[in-house]
């Protein structure tokens, strides 16, 4: 909270927030002082927060005409997409919104790789950021299934066979997710009910994400701590709400083509084939933001142990925090992390190109290849990177003169300009 | 920020793109490829290749596929064939459709309303796999939009018959087919020059029955396609007006805070 | 002094007795809300199908539905169960003989649960490397007798419970 104590100006508000502080926390919100170097990668917090809610919103609409019964589900999102006032709009937003949600994400979660924002003392924000990320998976594997065509009936079985690899216990985990033999309408019903639920438990989990960015405040694309409020800080309103507004338009400029001009194009043509248990399409693919995952998961040549791997991926994630030995944050002055990053980015790429190919020759070795990379990265680069690396010299705060490293201010100070 | 900025974004969206791209590139002849009035960003329906479509359909594909999820009213709507009122009144009329039970408890048939689904030719699944020797005739509501390539695939597919290449061998009742994914169909060449007389006075060569046809399907796929481009078009123009004025607003806020440095 | 020990034991005491008790009413109220999630008694009731199997041809196979997951039924011919009963075990991954997969005295019926073992698609009949079945979605193959060769598949396709009610019936379940 800030340091001054918020005081309501008028009687009545003073009596409120006497009695519940809602008009503190509001003036804690707007006041909230953020360093004024954030650029553009930093707007994507926002940016999901209105995905986030963009989903909710069409959900609840979509779930009013919607109908989640193995014999009719396929025919109720025809009838929206038909019959139901603007229904094709709120469908495509609802389905390409699921997209565009994985698309923010990412790059939110790649922004913070790049400038340490992961690091002591952020580490809460980024794991219950993780929980977040696990959470949108889950959501959206479940909301795809919904539409109980090909891709989702048999993305289901996949997916839900992956329990059956754990030992003993594995078959009846499955039948248990099922409610039945196989997937099956119990399968549906569940599953309708839970994608209904995961949206309110990841607005729980952001509420929490943001309280714990506001105990030790925003990290910076320079990486050091500053004095708050200070010369280096801004209110966040009308400041970042001004540069959040003007990032999540651009945002929804991209996200509107998709919606009208082009709404399937992220989607796969099976599922509009109605779901039938007896025939598995040629090629199951996941949707493309579990692609890089899928590909860990078949360059595997063992069942168990590919679902280890895969889920590992995430995992080894919440422990990142512990793994990257290095005290300096920002990637800017990391001349060798820097280069390790981008091979990173270029390795979960070449994996989720690698996930939508057939899981066999070159495509199979170079999947290979990629995950022992990704792997790699996390398990040696980053503690032996973190540990042999001279970083370059560090700039004592963003406005004011660096002590050592005069190329570096006028590099902060280049930052400034970008906005 | 030498290595991590803006200038990023254009690369990793091509990148973003390819990927997505090729997940769906098939490993087929690739499709003929037309010019559809219906694509791009402003792309509308042919409305009498529309209706024209329909009569194909109608006297041709409705012995075998369903279109179960289209209404004959749907026929009259905007952005779609846009028959008069009349005139899908009297194509409902013109199917007998089962309905009931009646106050003694029997099913009866009655002349179609517009309000009708329209008739599938087989009671069921089943039914219709037992008629056609094991293939089962898709619904093509959504056609169009369930197989990759879309309306280019479907138009090669209805042209793409040809007498199969050396070494081929084909079961009884299949046919070779240069687009068809697997390049075997349990569907006979559905168009011939001349099989169906339009109306309106064209000329019925297979390709025009083709691309008529599938215009028809890319419509009943996506009937809402007109008004879509229409407001997306709407919609762009606000956003970038909108985009515009908060960038100007945001400039004059942080001209403050630039200013101090 | 021994007065107030006993007085903290009696303490510690009911504490974790009501630990307990508590514990054991919450798992109580806790097991009925999973355990609803298991298959109902409907879903259980599907146990059975029958199949008529008169108008399979040899080197043939139908594929039934039975609890929702497709059955394949192939009649094999002489040659394909030959070739099924020349594999050396060496060469299996899960190794089975294929008389252990069949019913004595009818071993051209080879009735198994047409789904993949690894992640649960359906196998497609005659492709792959050895004849039999390929999963198209992780590209595991199998033999003529069903087991697995090749891929990520860990097991053999499974043989459900099944019986000849006569020589053209087949019941599963």
């Amino acid at each position: 909270m800030s340091d001054k104590e918020y005081q309501p100006k008028s009687k009545a508000g003073k009596w409120f927030n006497d009695r519940l502080p809602l008009l503190t926390l509001g003036a804690h919100l707007t006041d909230y002082p953020t360093p004024k170097n954030l650029n553009y990668w930093w707007t994507f917090g926002g940016i999901l927060t209105f995905c986030l809610l963009t989903q909710i919103i069409t959900g609840i609409v979509l779930a009013m005409h919607y109908v989640a019964h193995a014999d009719l589900a396929f025919a109720s999102v025809e009838h929206i997409m038909r019959d139901v006032n603007y229904g094709w709009l709120i469908r495509y937003i609802h389905s390409n919104g699921a997209s565009m949600f994985f698309l923010a994400v990412y790059i939110h979660i790649f922004r913070s790789l790049f400038y340490g924002s992961y690091k002591s003392p952020r580490e809460v924000i980024w794991i219950i950021g993780l929980l977040i990320y696990l959470l949108m998976m889950a959501a959206a594997f479940m909301g795809y299934v919904l539409p109980w065509g090909q891709m989702s009936f048999w993305g289901a079985t996949v997916i839900t066979n992956l329990f059956s690899a754990i030992p003993l216990v594995g078959d009846s985990i499955t039948t248990w997710l099922w409610g039945a033999y196989s997937v099956d309408n119990p399968t549906l019903n569940r599953f309708f009910s839970l994608h209904y639920l995961i949206p309110f438990l990841i607005l729980g989990l952001v509420v929490l994400h943001i309280w714990a960015l506001h105990v030790p405040g925003n990290n910076n694309p320079v990486g050091i701590d500053i004095k708050k409020p200070s010369k280096d800080t801004v209110p966040f309103h009308p400041y970042i709400t001004i540069k959040d507004t003007f990032a999540l338009l651009m945002f929804m400029i991209i996200f509107a083509g998709f919606v009208f001009f082009s709404p399937n194009v992220l989607g796969h043509s099976d599922n509009y084939i109605p779901a039938n248990p007896l025939v598995t399409p040629a090629h199951i693919v996941p949707e493309w933001y579990l692609l890089p995952f899928y590909a860990i998961l078949r360059s595997v040549p063992d069942k168990l142990g590919g679902v280890i791997l895969m889920f590992g991926a995430i995992f080894i994630l919440f422990v990142l925090p512990w793994l990257d030995t290095s005290k300096v944050r920002s990637a800017v002055f990391r001349p060798i992390y820097r280069q390790f990053y981008w091979i990173f980015v270029v390795d979960v790429l070449l994996l989720g190109y690698m996930g939508a190919m057939p899981a066999e020759g070159i495509y199979l070795v170079l999947a290979r290849v990629g995950t022992i990379y990704y792997f790699l990265h996390f398990l040696v680069v980053l503690p032996v990177v973190g540990l042999l690396e001279k970083t370059d010299p560090i700039p004592l705060s963003i406005s004011e003169p660096v002590l050592s490293g005069g190329a570096k201010l006028s590099m902060a100070k280049k930052d400034n300009e970008k906005f | 920020m030498r290595s991590f900025s803006l200038k990023k974004l254009p690369v990793l969206f091509f990148i973003f793109f390819l990927i997505i791209n090729h997940s769906f590139g098939s490993e087929q002849t690739k499709p003929i490829k037309v010019d559809w009035s219906f694509k791009g960003l402003t792309g509308k329906f042919d409305r009498a290749s529309l209706q024209r479509g329909f009569q194909v359909y109608k006297e041709v594909c409705s012995s075998c596929h369903s279109m179960q999820y289209l209404s004959y009213r749907n026929l009259g709507e905007p952005g779609g064939p846009e028959f008069s009122k009349e005139e899908v009144k009297a194509i409902a009329a013109s199917i007998e459709i089962e309905d009931g039970p009646d106050s003694q408890g029997e099913m009866f048939t009655r002349p179609g309303r517009p309000s009708d689904k329209f008739k599938s030719p087989y009671p069921n699944v089943n039914a219709s796999i037992a008629a056609n020797g094991g293939a089962y005739p898709p619904d093509m509501s959504v056609l169009v939009k369930a197989r990759p390539g879309g309306s280019d695939y479907i138009y090669s597919v209805l042209v793409g018959y040809e007498d199969p290449p050396e070494g081929v061998i084909l079961d009884d009742g299949v046919y070779y087919n240069k687009y068809m994914i697997g390049n075997k169909i349990k569907m006979s060449s559905p168009l011939m020059d001349g099989i169906i007389e339009y109306s309106d006075g064209t000329e019925a060569s297979v390709d025009q029955m083709a691309k008529d046809v599938t215009t028809f399907l890319s419509w009943a796929a996506e009937p809402e396609l007109e008004e879509r481009h229409k407001t997306g078009f709407k919609v762009m123009v606000y956003l970038i007006l909108l985009t515009v004025l908060v960038y100007l607003s945001m400039k004059r806020i942080w001209s403050r805070v630039d200013s101090e440095e | 002094m021994s007065q107030k020990e006993k007085k903290t034991n009696r303490r510690d005491f009911l504490y974790t007795a009501s630990y307990t008790v508590g514990a054991v009413g919450l798992g109580a109220v806790i097991w009925p809300l999973i355990d609803q999630m298991n298959p109902d008694k409907a879903q259980k009731a599907l146990a059975t199908t029958e199949v008529d199997i008169t108008n399979i041809e040899p080197g043939k196979e139908i594929t039934v539905l039975w609890r929702g997951k497709p059955v394949f039924l192939k009649r094999r011919t002489p040659e394909e169960i030959a070739e099924a009963r020349s594999v050396k075990m060496d060469d299996l991954p899960d190794p089975q003989r294929d008389e252990e997969r069949v019913k004595e005295g009818k071993d051209e019926w080879l009735v198994m649960l047409g789904v993949c073992t690894h992640l649960g698609c359906v196998p497609l009949k005659n492709k792959g490397d050895y004849k039999g079945w390929f999963c198209p979605c992780h590209g595991s193959h199998y033999d003529v007798s069903g087991r697995i060769r090749k891929g990520p598949a860990p097991k053999n396709m499974e043989i459900p419970k099944f019986e000849f009610v006569d020589n053209n019936t087949i019941k599963i379940g």
